[in-house]
Formats: structure tokens, C-alpha cells, sequence
């Protein structure tokens, strides 16, 4: 938005602040506040201590950290390859074909994800594909969740894709398979990456599915801080919260250098 | 290597009523270039297009060095192509632009090296081949996209619009550029797609003139401007005054003016146009004189343009710069010489 003068200027950050600190930074704060405190009964906590971050990050919290992590990467991978292949394969196709192919992708994010959830239970519960009990299931469930988001921005940039490129490289000599590999998916990589860190984000949070399909040996940290904030310990749940949250961002941070280092223009 | 189109005919998206491109016949020589000019829409990208492999005719044939590869994919023609955005891959440095192609062809590794210093020697891209494309220029990228072409030794050489994201001066710079490489490589055949008429008439052996996805006429650019076949190609190569006529003998009559020019045995008593280039027609007494009144008057510099109405028709003059030039309303004189003139048969006027 174009403000020129001081005193909008003022007003529209007032408005902002007043927006957004109660509404998206305060929360956060809170959680931080709290995973810090040992008692919360006036307005601010009190009682500090770092007693919950040592429970945090160790034993079973630790355990469910490694598993969060993996659960999302393995998910994260697998919705990529899919979703790109299949964002990919739909370029090809007439645009009617395209769009039922858009709206088959969308159905897992349309359907609340208790739905999806139960629908992977009850499907992988039985021979011939018993996934049940296994950690399987659980990224398996992730990979079908955010799947959506990883066709849906890949073949966004698909369609932006300027075909000059392609025809280029196909006029000098380039078979299809090398012009995917040399030509089309090194253009796409910032939005891969960008996928791949929505995606990522998207798994380490999931709680709703998890809850219905996790084994006992493969307990990821939202179902942690679920447990804990359920049986009262909302302090040592804030302390697992923060560091779910701190494990996020720093992957996203991560992924995002590696974007800015591959966008070209 | 040769290019032929056998009555190729392309419709896009199946649609056989607006035909992008209408049964074209063309064929370009060895070691030809051959511009296809016509303004926007008129087919004569679609035509380039379906020489690459870009498009499918619906029907008839291409063939490159007498060999039919209407059926083959892009990447097997073995062309060389130069689009007008350049398309260089933004990923890769210069020298690996225009090693490109040389990779995808399984080339040996030194053979690599060697063709792509080559390449960017001639042209004058050796200093900037540890580059990235966008921090080029807009003439030296295109120079690149050029060396990628060139880099594979391709027999033919595609060009769309090559330089119309350039400025005047640099479109003049890589005009003469591509007359030299043309010249070091004398068996590469060219075509060439443009809607400048300028381009097409400094750098083409012969010219292809497309309107409404027809191919209007072709022949070498000096047929087309001395004595073109029709009215828009007349319009379209060079400029020209185009006026309706009626065939009288050994002349026409003009806007109750009898005119005198070669009739080429035309009937007396038909109608017709009468083509004269703008350039050709001069101020004041002579041969051929028409009367007119002064309507619009420009100073281009060197020369002055005067569009003068005669007889409800507007003529063009392109005389040398006037020291006293008429103003708007005057009455003046135009003639022009017999020989300067052409007959056109009569159809609706572009002019």
C-alpha cells in the first residue's frame, strides 16, 4: 500500500500493530513466557526456569523431536517427487483432463483431515498392505495430506514455465528426457524448494490425523505437547512447543537459503 | 540443406476455420536467406514454427535437404533456432548456453571445448563466456543465443524476430553482424522472420511476403520494390502511393489527368492501380503532373514528407529537404517519371 503522508503513515502501522501483536505475535510470546516459568497465577509467570527446556530436549522428547523431523522430511520428499511428477504429467494433457487431475490433488486438504486420517486406518489395517502399528502409516498419512500443497505451487510455476525454453532446448538437439532434467526442473527449483519447505512446515505440525494412526515407537511432537498440555503440564508442554517450533523454522530457514540461491531472476 | 514447404497447411487447436497457416509452398535454397515478412498474425511465425517441429500441419510436408520430417520431433531436425526473447537458459553460464546443445548431442568433451570457443569467437562473445545471461545485455545475450545456434553446425538456421527487442542502433550493429556470419558460412541456409521490412530487404536473397496466413508473393527484394506483384505487397515492402486507375492507351488517367506509363499490355478501358514509390514522386513541373492541395507535411530530417490530396486520393512525396516548405492548404504540383510507375491490377487499396 502507498501512504505518502507521516501521519497515515503512523495510523496504518498503529493499526497494524494493534492487529497483529494480539492476534499472531502475543500467542507466541505466551508460550515462550510460560515455557520459562515455573508458576502463572498473576498477570505475568513467574518462578523461572530452564527445568522444562532440560525435559524438552532429551529421552522421550528428544525421541519424538528425531521422529517429527523424519516423519516430515520422508513426507516432504515423497509429496515432492508425486506431486511435481504428476504436476509434470498434467502439463501435457488437454485442459479438462488437467483440471480433474487439480481437483483429484486438492481432495485430501478439502476432506478435514480426521476424515483422511480414519480413511488410511481403516484402508492399511488389513493384508494385502498391513501398515498399521508402523511408522509407515504415519508419514504415508502426511505424504497424502500435503501432497495437495506440493502439486498445487509446482504447477503454478509449470503454467508460468515460458515454453521458449523447452522449444530451445529441443531445437538443439535435446531429448525430452534431458530437457526435463537440464532445462525445465533447474527453472523450477525455486518453487520445488518453496514446496518442499510448505510441505515440510505442513507435516511438523499435523496433529489430527497423527493422533488416530501413530504407533507407540513412532510418537511425533504435536501428539507430545498434545499429551502433556492434556495431563495438566501446560509448562513442560510450552517448553515442547517452543522447540517444535524452533526446529520448524530453523528447516525453513534453511530451505530458504538454498531458494535464494536458486532463483535466477 | 534446403527447406521446403509442400502446401503446408497448420490450424491451431484442431480449429480448420482460421487457418494459421493456408497450403504454403516455399522453398529455400542451399546457403539461402529467405525472409519471411508480413505484419503480426499474417503466419509467418506459424510457418517457422512448423520448420522447427513446434507445430503440426494438418497437412502437407516439410522437408529439410530433400529429406521428409514432417513426422520427426524438434530435437531431431538439427536446426538451429534464434528466438526473439533469446531463451538462453538463465541456470547456466555462457559457455555452457552454448555448450548445450553440443552436451544433449553426447559431443566429445574437447570437441566441446573447441566448437564453443569457436562459436562465441565468431560472435565476439569470447570475453563474457564465464557469464551468467542476466548480467548481459540485451545484444550480447542475443549474440549468445546466436552461439548457441551456430555452436551445433546446424545446416539451417532458424531466426523469429531476432532482433526486435533490440534498439534502432544495436538492430543496425547486429544486422550487419548477421550479413558477416552469413558470409563465413555460406552453406547455412537462413529464414529469417520479420515484420520490418528493413531487415528483410538488407539481409534476405529473396523475401516471402505473408498476409491473413497466405503467402502473398516472393521474389528477391529488388522485384518486390521495383515492380511488386500486388497492392500489399507493394504496402507492405517499402511504402508506395497506391491509386485507382483507369487503362487508357499508352497510358492511364488519373483524376482527369492523363498519365503516361508503360500499360504492359493491359486492356485499355479496365481499371487498376497505379503503384509509385513515395520517394519518386517530386515538387513541381515535369512528366506525369498531378495537382493537389498540401494537407499534411512532415520534416524528417533530410527529407520532407507531404501527403498531398488529389482528386479526394492522398498521394505521398518524399522529397530532399525544402528550404521554403509549402504549409498546410497550399496548392502544389507533383509529377513523376514514366518509368517509376507500376501497374497493379485492381483490388482493394491498402494504400
Amino acid at each position: 500500500m502507498l501512504v505518502h503522508s507521516r501521519g497515515a503513515r503512523w495510523a496504518v502501522w498503529t493499526v497494524f500493530a494493534v492487529l497483529f501483536l494480539p492476534l499472531f505475535a502475543l500467542p507466541l510470546l505466551v508460550i515462550l513466557g510460560a515455557s520459562l516459568a515455573t508458576h502463572w497465577s498473576g498477570v505475568l509467570p513467574s518462578g523461572a526456569t530452564v527445568a522444562h527446556y532440560r525435559a524438552a530436549t532429551r529421552g522421550e522428547a528428544l525421541q519424538a523431536l528425531t521422529t517429527s523431523l523424519l516423519t516430515a522430511l520422508g513426507a516432504s520428499l515423497l509429496a515432492l517427487t508425486v506431486g511435481t511428477w504428476a504436476a509434470l504429467a498434467a502439463a501435457g494433457l488437454r485442459k479438462r483432463y488437467r483440471s480433474i487431475m487439480d481437483a483429484l490433488f486438492v481432495l485430501p486438504v478439502a476432506v478435514p483431515s480426521v476424515v483422511v486420517g480414519l480413511s488410511v486406518l481403516v484402508a492399511f489395517s488389513q493384508p494385502p498392505l498391513l501398515l498399521n502399528g508402523t511408522r509407515w502409516i504415519v508419514i504415508l498419512a502426511h505424504t497424502v495430506l500435503v501432497t495437495a500443497f506440493a502439486h498445487q505451487s509446482v504447477s503454478a510455476a509449470i503454467t508460468r514455465l515460458d515454453p521458449a525454453y523447452e522449444q530451445a532446448a529441443a531445437s538443439l538437439g535435446a531429448r525430452p528426457a534431458h530437457v526435463l532434467w537440464r532445462v525445465r526442473l533447474p527453472l523450477l527449483l525455486p518453487s520445488l524448494t518453496a514446496a518442499a519447505g510448505l510441505c515440510f512446515a505442513l507435516s511438523m505440525g499435523e496433529l489430527s490425523a497423527t493422533m488416530m494412526l501413530y504407533p507407540p515407537d513412532w510418537t511425533p511432537l504435536p501428539v507430545l505437547v498434545y499429551a502433556a498440555t492434556d495431563r495438566g503440564a501446560l509448562f513442560t508442554g510450552s517448553a515442547v512447543a517452543v522447540v517444535l517450533m524452533a526446529a520448524t523454522l530453523l528447516v525453513l530457514f534453511a530451505v530458504s537459503r538454498v531458494r535464494t540461491r536458486a532463483s535466477y531472476r | 540443406m534446403g527447406i521446403r514447404l509442400d502446401s503446408v497447411t497448420v490450424a491451431y487447436d484442431g480449429n480448420v476455420d482460421t487457418l494459421a497457416l493456408d497450403s504454403l509452398d516455399l522453398t529455400v535454397e542451399p546457403g539461402e536467406v529467405m525472409a519471411l515478412l508480413g505484419p503480426s498474425g499474417s503466419g509467418k511465425t506459424t510457418a517457422l514454427r512448423a520448420v522447427a517441429g513446434f507445430v503440426r500441419p494438418v497437412s502437407g510436408r516439410v522437408l529439410l535437404g530433400g529429406r521428409d520430417v514432417t513426422d520427426l520431433p524438434p530435437y531431431r531436425r538439427g536446426i538451429g533456432m534464434v528466438v526473439q526473447s533469446y531463451a538462453l537458459f538463465p541456470h547456466l553460464r555462457v559457455d555452457e548456453n552454448v555448450a548445450f546443445g553440443l552436451r544433449a548431442r553426447k559431443t566429445a568433451r574437447s570437441e566441446i571445448r573447441q566448437r564453443v570457443a569457436e562459436a562465441l569467437e565468431m560472435t565476439g562473445m569470447a570475453a563474457y563466456a564465464r557469464r551468467h545471461p542476466r548480467e548481459l545485455s540485451g545484444g550480447q545475450q542475443q549474440r549468445v543465443a546466436i552461439a548457441r545456434a551456430l555452436a551445433i553446425r546446424p545446416d539451417v538456421l532458424l531466426l523469429d524476430e531476432p532482433l526486435s527487442a533490440l534498439d534502432a542502433r544495436l538492430r543496425s550493429g547486429m544486422l550487419a553482424e548477421l550479413a558477416r556470419l552469413h558470409r563465413e558460412l555460406p552453406d547455412v541456409s537462413m529464414l529469417y522472420v520479420t515484420h520490418d521490412q528493413v531487415e528483410a530487404l538488407t539481409l534476405a536473397d529473396r523475401i516471402a511476403v505473408m498476409d491473413k496466413a497466405r503467402l502473398q508473393s516472393c521474389g528477391t527484394p529488388r522485384e518486390l520494390y521495383r515492380s511488386p506483384a500486388d497492392a500489399f505487397t507493394a504496402s507492405f515492402v517499402g511504402g508506395a502511393n497506391l491509386v485507382p486507375v483507369t487503362v487508357g492507351t499508352g497510358g492511364v488517367s488519373f483524376a482527369g489527368a492523363e498519365l503516361k506509363v508503360g500499360t504492359n499490355g493491359v486492356a485499355a478501358g479496365a481499371r487498376a492501380t497505379l503503384c509509385v514509390r513515395p520517394h519518386l514522386v517530386g515538387l513541381g513541373q515535369g512528366p506525369n503532373q498531378l495537382a493537389g492541395v498540401v494537407r499534411e507535411i512532415q520534416w524528417r530530417g533530410a527529407t520532407h514528407r507531404l501527403y498531398v490530396e488529389v482528386d479526394g486520393h492522398t498521394v505521398m512525396a518524399d522529397v530532399r529537404e525544402l528550404k521554403a516548405p509549402p504549409v498546410h492548404g497550399d496548392p502544389v504540383t507533383l509529377h513523376f517519371m514514366p518509368d517509376d510507375a507500376v501497374l497493379l491490377p485492381a483490388e482493394v487499396s491498402h494504400g
